[in-house]
C-alpha cells in the first residue's frame, strides 16, 4: 500500500464514522428518541475530515450548529457525544448544551455553536492567545457560506489579518444558509474572494475531495504555525439533508440533491481506493461493521445513562457560586 | 495613600495587574495610546505593544477575542470606549462569554473583563450616555460591577480581574477627572459585596457608580435637617448583597435606590422587588427609585439635567417619605 492510499484509507474510515453516526442520530431523531432538533452534517464530510486530519491533539477549533462531523473527527469520544445528544449527566456537557455547543477543552474544541458565526472571533481569540502564550497551536473556525454575511466574519478577519494571529477560517460552503441558495444571499461566487479585503490568502477547494481539503488545510495550517498568519479556506460541498430534520425544503429540487448524492465524498474515496487496491468490498463492509458496532455501543451507553437531577441546573453558571432557588419555595 | 483621579486610578489597577499576572493584557479601541479618557495611560511604556493594543473600531471582535483568550488561559481586559457600543457585541456578550460555561457542563472558564466607560453628564446626547447595568445583570453567567470613587475603582477592578468569571466593570466617564484619596495598598473588594459609605437610622439608601458621591452629599444636607442616611454603595449588581440591603432596612423601615439608569427596568426594580418580598415587614414607607426619566438622555444640558438624577432629587425623594 502506497503512503497515499494509507492516508486516503484513514481519512475514508474518519469519514465512515461521521456518516454512520449522522445516519444513526438521524434514526434515533426520527424515533423521537432523542430531545431538540438535529442539523445532519451528511454530505459533507470530506471537510470536517480533511481539515482535521492535518491538526494537531491541541490544537483548537471552534465549529456550528451543523457541528457533529467537526467533533467526531478531532476525535472526540463517542460514549460522551451521544450521551450528550441524550441530555445525560454523563455526557460531554452534563446535559446542559446539547447537539449545537457540544465541546472538549482537553481536544481543543471550544465548542459547537448555536449562533452563526459566535465562534469565528473565538477561534481567532484562541489563536490570537496560543501565540501570546508561545505555544505553537493553530485553531480552524469552522463555519458555514451564510456565516461568512454576518459582521462578526468580518470584524474576526480583519483583526486576525491585523495580528498575523494563527488561524484558519474554513467554509463549508454546502450552498445554502438556512433556507436561501447562496446566489440569494451574496452576490459572489467564490466566498474566497472575500480573503483579499482582509488581505489574506483565500483558496476554494472540491469540499467533496477529503485529499484536496487535506492538503489545502495542510498548507494554510503550516503557514499559520510558522507565522505566516491567517487564511480563507472555502470548501465546496453540499447538504444532503434539510437545515434541520424535519424541514420541507420548499427550496429545492430532488435533482439537485440527486447530481449531489453523486459526488459523494465517501463513495469518491472509495472508489480511489479499490482502483488502487488498497481497499477491498470485503474489507470495506469491515470498517462499517466496525464502525456501526462502536455507535451501537455508544448509543447504548448514552441511553442506559441516568438523567441528570433537574437541580444540577443550578450549577455551573459561574465558577464560585451556585444559584440558589426561590425564596419562597422554602 | 496618594492623590489620583479615577482616570488614573483604573490605570494603576491595570499596571498593577499586568504586573502581578503575566497572563492579563489589556487592549481596545486607542487602548494603546492611552485611551480615549487616559484610563490606559503608560501602560504600554511600561509593558510593550503586545501586552497593552489598540484595536480597529471592532466591539465584536474585541469581545469575541477575549472569550477566545479567555477560555484557554488568559485574562484579557478590554475596553468598551462608551458602553452604549457595547450593543455592537452583545452576542459574544450574552450568547459566548456568559453562556460557554454552563453550556459546556462547567468545563470551561472564561476570566475576563470588560471595562465599560459609562457616559451622562457629559452632554454627549443619547448614543454615548447609557448606563445599562441592567441588561447585564439580567443574563447569568456574567458579573456585574461598578465604582463611583477613585479608591473604589483600583480595589473593584483588581478584583474582577482577578474572578474566573466574565465581570462587567462600569466606569463613570463623569467621575474620570474627579481626585480621590488612593491607599498604597488595594483594599479587598470581593465582588458581590455592598459597602456601607455613611451610617444613619432614618432611611436607607442604596445606590452605585455615578451616584455615590450625589447621594452622599445628599445624605450631608439631609443630615443638617435632622434626617440621618444609611448608605449602601451596592459595587456589585451581579452578584448583589441583598443581605445588606435588608439588614440596613430592618434598622430604618426606609428604603430608597438611587441610579443613573432609567428608571423603568432598571436595577432597582430587583433591589426594590428582592426587599418588598423578604422585607416585606419591615417596611413603613414605599419604596422610592430615584433614577432617570424613562427617555434617551438629551444632548442640551437643560434637558439633559432635567433627565438625569441628581442630589437635589435625591434629597426630595428622602423628604417624602416623612
Amino acid at each position: 500500500m502506497s503512503m497515499g492510499a494509507d492516508t486516503l484509507l484513514g481519512l475514508y474510515r474518519q469519514m465512515v464514522l461521521v456518516r454512520e453516526a449522522e445516519e444513526t442520530l438521524v434514526r434515533l431523531f426520527a424515533q423521537n428518541r432523542m430531545p431538540g432538533f438535529i442539523h445532519s452534517y451528511i454530505g459533507e464530510e470530506a471537510t470536517a475530515v480533511g481539515v482535521c486530519s492535518v491538526l494537531r491533539t491541541d490544537d483548537y477549533l471552534t465549529s456550528t450548529h451543523r457541528g457533529h462531523g467537526h467533533i467526531l473527527a478531532k476525535g472526540g469520544d463517542l460514549n460522551l457525544f451521544f450521551a450528550e445528544l441524550y441530555g445525560k449527566a454523563v455526557g460531554y456537557c452534563k446535559g446542559k448544551g446539547g447537539s449545537m455547543h457540544v465541546a472538549d477543552l482537553d481536544l481543543g474544541i471550544l465548542g459547537a455553536n448555536g449562533v452563526v458565526g459566535g465562534g469565528i472571533p473565538i477561534a481567532a481569540g484562541a489563536a490570537f492567545a496560543a501565540r501570546m502564550q508561545g505555544l505553537d497551536r493553530v485553531a480552524v473556525s469552522f463555519m458555514g457560506d451564510g456565516a461568512t454575511d454576518i459582521g462578526s466574519f468580518h470584524e474576526a478577519l480583519n483583526l486576525a489579518a491585523l495580528w498575523d494571529v494563527p488561524v484558519i477560517f474554513v467554509v463549508e460552503n454546502n450552498g445554502y444558509a438556512d433556507f436561501i441558495a447562496q446566489s440569494a444571499h451574496q452576490r459572489i461566487d467564490r466566498i474566497s474572494d472575500r480573503a483579499a479585503a482582509y488581505g489574506m490568502p483565500g483558496q476554494t477547494v472540491d469540499g467533496n475531495d477529503v485529499l484536496a481539503v487535506r492538503e489545502a488545510a495542510g498548507k494554510a495550517v503550516a503557514r499559520a504555525r510558522d507565522g505566516g498568519g491567517p487564511s480563507l479556506l472555502e470548501c465546496v460541498t453540499y447538504r444532503w439533508r434539510g437545515h434541520y430534520e424535519g424541514d420541507p425544503q420548499p427550496y429545492r429540487n430532488d435533482d439537485e440533491v440527486t447530481a449531489w448524492k453523486a459526488r459523494d465524498p465517501l463513495l469518491r474515496a472509495k472508489a480511489a481506493l479499490l482502483e488502487s487496491g488498497a481497499l477491498d468490498e470485503e474489507a470495506e463492509q469491515t470498517i462499517r461493521q466496525e464502525v456501526q458496532a462502536l455507535i451501537a455501543s455508544a448509543v447504548r451507553f448514552a441511553e442506559a445513562a441516568p438523567a441528570p437531577e433537574p437541580a444540577d441546573a443550578l450549577a455551573d453558571v459561574y465558577t464560585d457560586a451556585v444559584e440558589e432557588d426561590w425564596a419562597w419555595l422554602s | 495613600m496618594a492623590e489620583l483621579s479615577y482616570a488614573k486610578a483604573v490605570a494603576l489597577a491595570l499596571e498593577e495587574a499586568m504586573a502581578a499576572d503575566d497572563r492579563v493584557f489589556c487592549y481596545g479601541e486607542d487602548v494603546g495610546f492611552g485611551g480615549a479618557y487616559g484610563a490606559t495611560q503608560g501602560l504600554r511604556d511600561r509593558f510593550g505593544p503586545e501586552r497593552v493594543r489598540d484595536t480597529p473600531i471592532s466591539e465584536s471582535a474585541i469581545v469575541g477575542f477575549a472569550v477566545g483568550a479567555a477560555v484557554t488561559g488568559l485574562r484579557p481586559v478590554a475596553e468598551i470606549m462608551h458602553m452604549d457600543f457595547i450593543a455592537c457585541a452583545m452576542d459574544q456578550v450574552v450568547n459566548q462569554a456568559a453562556k460557554l460555561r454552563y453550556m459546556f457542563g462547567g468545563k470551561a472558564a472564561v476570566p475576563m473583563v470588560l471595562r465599560c466607560g459609562v457616559g451622562g453628564w457629559l452632554n454627549a446626547a443619547a448614543q454615548h450616555s447609557q448606563a445599562l447595568e441592567a441588561w447585564f445583570a439580567h443574563v447569568p453567567g456574567l458579573k456585574v460591577a461598578t465604582a463611583g470613587t477613585p479608591a473604589d475603582i483600583r480595589a473593584l477592578l483588581l478584583s474582577a480581574i482577578r474572578d474566573d468569571n466574565p465581570v462587567l466593570v462600569l466606569e463613570p466617564l463623569a467621575l474620570y477627572e474627579q481626585r480621590g484619596p488612593v491607599p498604597d495598598q488595594a483594599a479587598a473588594m470581593p465582588l458581590g459585596r455592598a459597602v456601607r459609605k455613611r451610617s444613619g437610622g432614618d432611611v436607607t439608601v442604596v445606590t452605585w457608580g455615578a451616584m455615590v458621591t450625589p447621594v452622599l452629599e445628599a445624605g450631608d444636607q439631609l443630615a443638617a435637617d435632622g434626617i440621618e442616611c444609611d448608605v449602601l454603595d451596592l459595587m456589585s449588581l451581579s452578584p448583589w448583597d441583598a443581605e445588606a440591603v435588608l439588614e440596613s432596612v430592618a434598622h430604618t423601615h426606609r428604603l430608597v435606590i438611587v441610579h443613573q439608569a432609567v428608571e423603568r427596568g432598571g436595577f432597582g426594580a430587583e433591589v426594590a422587588a428582592t426587599v418588598g418580598y423578604r422585607g416585606f415587614d419591615l417596611l413603613d414607607a414605599p419604596i422610592t427609585r430615584v433614577a432617570a426619566r424613562n427617555v434617551p438622555v438629551p444632548f442640551s444640558p437643560v434637558l439633559e439635567d432635567y433627565v438625569l438624577p441628581s442630589r437635589q432629587r435625591v434629597v426630595e425623594a428622602v423628604r417624602a417619605l416623612g
